[in-house]
């Protein structure tokens, strides 16, 4: 057991830390560009030095290396501490490029991928519907073949970006006659057309991060699909090998724990500091059990990965653990705010009352609720780990639609 | 970066539960958990000459000088199997003595308890939950006199290393005069605890039994942790059976999400605080300005895991679940052992907090 990277890989974290100090912040004449430009300029020779985009073929734009997590993880860090830019962030690098590598054809690649990394192209994911959620493969979109081009009519929603996407990878029915999970395809869609009606929902927090999408005779060419008719579901859930980021969930969730520690020092609680209340102690020192086991956690999935061996069933549970992290956390902050926690965290409310930045913890208190919805109820995880993981048989209600 | 087990360690946890299977199954288990003495002499020598007795002990005094993660390595299959004996007590009284004992004391006893020819444990508890080394108050000296809780399988120990006022560590032999050794009637039955009530006994200070008091502390604390995991893990895997096999309604009732989001919420709170107990453990032995308080929460973590598992799990076996012939009942009181001896969590969550300067 050791927590060391070893000599070689830190030889590489000095390769990695040369490359940044010579390359970011840009200098000279570039510093003076706004921070996309150089971000941009970076990252083509970030990808050139082999530190970004590593698991994308040269031909489409990346650096193409052999996969490495524990570099990759060093890279993540030494990039971290220099505030430089890693690859551009959003749904069209971390969900379309690797389905795209993995099933797309070769003109699609070479359209799409190189422009995708490089942040030229914004991507929308069209997947869940008003009627279809947490059953996603019951979705009604339909899109037909007519003349050589796919016509597009239904609704999506809980669509992040899509005010500012050009591109929506979707999921429509193209078969009715099939059963329902075979009778999807996965199509790519210009966003900028008529028959694109974008209508922001407002959160509870707010703000707008998502979008209710209507289509109307939507148009898209007949090869903008992605694998083949009907093959839509099983594009959806590709995978590809990567370098996955087992320890970066849990980084978020220490920073977040050291941030509350911090906020229960500034607050007061019967005039005196919230930290010295014995309660406080005792609710931050029992979260503190569970940051730590989700950092070992990591730790233990990243040896796993390193060596090509399976962590288990652990990786199902990741996002149920932060997310409960999380919503403790948040639970725990708005007792510290006490009577603060009365108003809200923009506007006239909070931000105007007090300085500090305290009102973050408002809107993470309700965001933390946003997170344990978006991308699978935490129900939908925990069918998840119970069948996938401990080996419970299926929903009976589940088994019988999916036939 | 390999924070993960060797395969030697992997392979001496196999073989300590393969040898549980074979000499401890089930029935064996009920019988010691329902016997008068709670304790299998013959169990015990197979585990002693499997090396299990003085597996951290230094080999220069005939142990294998493994580290503290391997005696919790060996603790969780401890606890995965609810194994019945001796083992938390004689491991922490050894490694107090290979710590703290002088070179004579080192020489008598060490070697006697790496084979496990003579069996030592370990007294700390006084009245009203008085476990940690700067809560002890029986007097230090050449004779002790005062009384200690909790002391795990003393009614069969040859040598008790005992916690004395000051934070330190004496001797006291099995024959010793004024030596009264009281059993009480223990939740857990696989460990059973004894009264020590001392009379101006002889005992024997180890010199650097403030040093090793400590040591012992955090690696208690480990051990239980280790343990809690093992059979917390063994609670839902014997819950997820159950839920396979039994049938309502015609069909099993693990169909049902209620409870399959039951027995996975018990699986997502257990499963990631495996690596803590191993970091805490690992700490004791590499890292340790961290090992301190890395082992008070993961005691107080994992423990409280491990009781509340245990109480889901009685839950997911319905009305069987809460029968004296249901097995979920041995781990579940081994659960309620892990989780007060040494100290509750709040306890150790307070001593987290002033470490961290809180």
């Amino acid at each position: 057991m050791d927590l060391s990277y070893g000599e070689e890989l830190e030889g590489y974290r000095d390769e990695v830390a040369k490359f940044l100090n010579a390359s970011w912040p840009l200098k000279g004449d570039e510093a003076k560009l706004g921070w996309e430009e150089q971000a941009v300029r970076f990252r083509e020779r970030a990808i050139e030095g082999g530190f970004l985009c590593r698991n994308i073929p040269k031909q489409y734009g990346g650096s193409e290396q052999e996969p490495d997590v524990l570099k990759a993880q060093i890279i993540r860090e030494e990039f971290g501490k220099a505030h430089a830019p890693m690859e551009p962030r959003g749904i069209g690098t971390m969900m379309l490029v690797p389905t795209l590598l993995e099933r797309g054809s070769e003109w699609q690649k070479e359209k799409f991928v190189p422009a995708t990394i490089r942040g030229d192209l914004a991507w929308c994911q069209g997947y869940s519907e008003p009627g279809s959620g947490s059953d996603l493969a019951s979705l009604k979109t339909r899109g037909e073949l007519v003349n050589g081009e796919w016509v597009i009519n239904g609704q999506k929603i809980w669509t992040s970006g899509a005010q500012s996407a050009d591109y929506m990878f979707i999921l429509v029915r193209t078969e009715p006659e099939a059963p329902k999970h075979a009778g999807i395809s996965y199509l790519l869609v210009d966003m900028k057309q008529p028959g694109i009606d974008v209508r922001p929902l407002r959160q509870m927090t707010g703000g707008a991060d998502f979008c209710e999408v209507f289509l109307t005779d939507v148009k898209t060419p007949e090869d903008w699909i992605v694998g083949k008719r009907g093959e839509g579901w099983l594009v959806s859930r590709t995978t590809l090998k990567h370098e996955r980021n087992s320890i970066g969930s849990t980084q978020q969730t220490r920073a977040l724990f050291s941030g509350l520690v911090q906020l229960a020092k500034e607050r007061n609680i019967d005039g005196k500091p919230a930290i010295q209340n014995a309660d406080i102690r005792q609710r931050l020192a029992a979260l503190e059990g569970y940051v730590k086991a989700h950092q070992y956690a990591g730790y233990r999935t990243l040896t796993k990965d390193a060596k090509g061996e399976s962590p288990g069933t652990i990786t199902m549970m990741n996002k149920i653990i932060s997310t409960n992290i999380g919503h403790d956390i948040a639970r725990l902050a708005i007792d510290l705010l006490g009577e603060d926690g009365l108003l809200d965290a923009g506007g006239s409310g909070m931000a105007a009352m007090m300085s500090g930045g305290h009102e973050r913890w408002i809107s993470h208190y309700m965001y933390s609720l946003g997170i344990a919805v978006a991308g699978g109820t935490a129900n939908i995880q925990r069918n998840v780990i119970g069948e996938r993981g401990l080996g419970l048989p299926r929903d009976a209600a589940a088994e019988r639609s999916s036939k | 970066m390999n924070f993960d087990l060797s395969e030697e360690q992997e392979m001496l946890q196999e073989t300590v539960r393969q040898f549980l299977d074979n000499e401890c199954p089930a029935t064996t288990l009920r019988e010691i958990f329902d016997g008068e003495v709670g304790f299998d002499p013959a169990l015990w020598k197979g585990m002693a000459e499997m090396g299990l007795a003085g597996l951290h002990l230094p080999e220069e005094y005939g142990g294998a000088g493994l580290e503290v993660l391997d005696l919790a390595l060996v603790s969780e299959t401890l606890g995965y199997m609810a194994a019945p004996g001796p083992f938390l007590g004689h491991a922490l009284a050894g490694l107090a003595i290979a710590c703290g004992g002088s070179d004579a004391q080192k020489s008598k006893w060490l070697p006697k308890l790496a084979t496990g020819d003579a069996l030592a444990t370990v007294a700390l508890a006084e009245e009203g939950g008085a476990w940690l080394p700067d809560q002890w108050s029986v007097p230090a000296g050449a004779s002790l006199s005062g009384s200690k809780k909790h002391v795990i399988f003393a009614d069969h120990a040859d040598l008790i290393v005992v916690g004395t006022a000051g934070g330190g560590l004496a001797l006291v032999e099995r024959d010793a005069k004024g030596l009264e050794i009281k059993p009480i009637d223990s939740a857990d039955r696989t460990r059973r605890l004894c009264e020590v009530i001392l009379a101006d006994t002889p005992a024997e200070a180890l010199p650097d039994g403030e040093v090793a008091a400590t040591r012992l502390r955090d690696a208690a604390l480990v051990l239980l942790a280790a343990d809690a995991f093992g059979g917390a893990t063994r609670l839902v895997e014997m819950s997820v059976e159950y839920a396979k096999t039994r049938e309502q309604f015609g069909v099993t009732i693990g169909h049902f999400q209620a409870l399959k989001h039951q027995l996975a919420n018990m699986a997502v709170e257990i499963e990631p605080s495996r690596g803590l107990y191993w970091y805490a453990a690992h700490a004791l032995d590499h890292v340790r300005d961290e090992a301190e308080r890395t082992a008070a929460i993961a005691k107080a973590h994992i423990t409280d895991r491990y009781m509340q598992i245990a109480r889901d799990a009685v839950e997911a076996h319905g009305g069987i679940g809460f029968t004296w012939e249901c097995d979920v009942q041995i781990w579940f009181k081994r659960a309620m052992f892990d989780r007060a001896f040494l100290g509750n969590p709040a306890l150790h969550r307070e001593r987290a907090a002033t470490m961290a300067g809180w």
